[in-house]
């Protein structure tokens, strides 16, 4: 069992390092093939990443992103799970919502910025409702599902044992939808990262996005290419340790 | 299941009916926004003056090209990868972190690549909806059942056959999902990328009306968009349903 977890682990790694190694191959052989107008090469991203960083303004702008996401996943985790859990539990509101949530899912969210800007105005609390707006309906709909699917046998165990609504969701519900509801907050982190990102590159004045639109504004090829890179990085690292959590989650069921 | 439906029915008109009486009684400003009857009357007038017909065509025009290509690529890759097993679980952290990455921030490089026409567009919209594509053929050719494949190889099928009579609409209803969310996608890359920087289309317009306070145009515009984004889904998921009741799913 460990012996297998190991090699598991240890292909993991080399699957990444393959991944990244091909990646920067192909980025630098892009840099040569299209040059300096619209590339950087990767050298010299990571140079001006390193100057970027250690720049004054650059801490306020990921402080603020950092903020705007941190509220914004705070809200979709605790929103998606009370609406997820309650859809769930309640077959009639279950049924008459699914579809509507459904179809939030599919709808480019991103045309409705203008909307929101004009609800709320430039500024954090713009940023926060488009990270919740899409980070939350995974959540709901992962926890629903995960709800829904629970196991008849294990709610009649907790009836045999007189639980109350409140025990039944602490012992028996949750503990046995937990690596679904794993996977929703997986997906959502993605998307509420994203959402905030994008509400940052449309209707703001501080952030990462921001920042990356000021970039595009300015044809600053080195700073689209570092405040990128910063991203992917980030969102490449956090998901890859949630995807790991969730793996084990998983298997453990 | 009727009963749901007359229910789901009754909340949108709810909500719809809140909208009216809180923009009707000035809840919501004007500014913000125009009663939901103002919307439907002012999208209708624009509809029938053709005042915007040229970029609603521009806009459907690059999303669908966008769709086909982020289609008939993600399944050709999907199937490929599904092949090899040691490629795929390479590219596999890629696959999961893919959606947190802004892809719009590759826009400029396309712009400065091919000029500042219709397809850096394409290409966004491509890039963000092929990847779900590929992720949901991989998880339909997954859940293909063996017996399906021991059956073609009984009949003697040829590779070609078992693909198109087997595996494909085995596989059929999780590529279904894959589509729906690529239409999202291609609706959003053309719309974003034309929101950014373009010489037309829907998100050029809705982007000049917000700055011009015209809500007239603006609301509308939104509305056409959701409305077209909403009936396709729509129509998928019927599609969806009915081969899933084919084969006693659901």
């Amino acid at each position: 069992m460990t012996a297998s977890m190991n090699a598991s682990r240890w292909s993991g790694l080399r699957n990444a390092s393959v991944l990244i190694a091909a990646l920067l191959v192909l980025w630098q052989v892009l840099y040569w093939w299209v040059g300096d107008v619209a590339l950087a090469s990767p050298l010299a991203t990571f140079r001006y990443t390193e100057r970027l960083v250690t720049g004054e303004t650059f801490g306020m702008h990921a402080y603020d992103t950092l903020r705007a996401f941190t509220i914004a996943f705070t809200l979709s985790v605790v929103i998606g799970l009370a609406v997820g859990f309650w859809l769930g539990f309640a077959k009639l509101a279950g049924d008459v919502l699914e579809p509507m949530v459904v179809a939030v899912y599919a709808i480019p969210k991103l045309t409705l910025y203008p909307i929101l800007l004009l609800a709320f105005g430039l500024g954090l609390s713009a940023k926060v409702a488009f990270g919740v707006l899409h980070g939350v309906i995974p959540i709901i709909l992962f926890t629903l599902t995960a709800v829904r699917n629970t196991k008849p046998i294990l709610i009649k165990t907790g009836k045999v044992h007189k639980l109350s609504p409140g025990q039944t969701v602490r012992w028996i519900l949750f503990p046995a939808a937990v690596p679904e509801i794993f996977t929703g907050l997986r997906v959502g982190f993605s998307l509420t990262l994203i959402g905030s990102l994008l509400a940052e590159m449309f209707a703001s004045q501080r952030g990462l996005g921001y920042l990356l639109m000021t970039g595009i504004g300015l044809h600053n090829v080195e700073l689209i290419m570092s405040v990128t890179l910063l991203i992917i990085v980030f969102a490449a690292g956090v998901s890859t340790l949630l995807l790991h959590i969730d793996h084990r989650l998983h298997r453990r069921t | 299941m009727r009963r749901a439906t007359i229910y789901r029915l009754l909340v949108v008109a709810a909500a719809i009916g809140l909208l009216e009486v809180l923009c009707l009684t000035g809840v919501i400003d004007k500014i913000t926004m125009q009663a939901p009857h103002l919307i439907v009357r002012d999208l209708f007038r624009m509809l029938v003056s053709g005042r915007l017909n040229g970029a609603i065509m521009k806009t459907l025009t690059n999303t669908l090209l966008a769709l086909g290509l982020a289609l008939s690529v993600g399944i050709v890759v999907g199937a490929i990868l599904h092949r090899y097993r040691a490629l795929r679980d390479t590219l596999d952290p890629l696959f999961a972190t893919y959606y947190a990455v802004p892809i719009f921030a590759f826009y400029p490089f396309f712009l400065v690549v091919f000029g500042l026409g219709d397809l850096p567009q394409i290409l966004i919209a491509f890039m963000l909806g092929v990847v779900a594509v590929i992720v949901n053929t991989l998880n339909g050719l997954d859940r293909v059942p063996t017996v399906l494949l021991k059956t073609a190889r009984i009949m003697r099928l040829s590779s070609m056959d078992t693909a198109l009579r087997m595996t494909l609409p085995a596989a059929a209803p999780y590529i279904l999902t894959g589509i729906k969310l690529a239409v999202a996608y291609a609706f959003i890359g053309v719309i974003g990328s034309e929101f950014i920087m373009s010489r037309g289309g829907i998100g050029y317009e809705i982007s000049f009306a917000y700055t011009s306070f015209d809500n007239a145009t603006m609301y509308p515009l939104i509305v056409l968009i959701l409305l077209a984004s909403i009936t396709i889904n729509a129509g998928l998921s019927r599609w969806e349903e009915r081969l899933l009741a084919r084969r006693g799913l659901r």
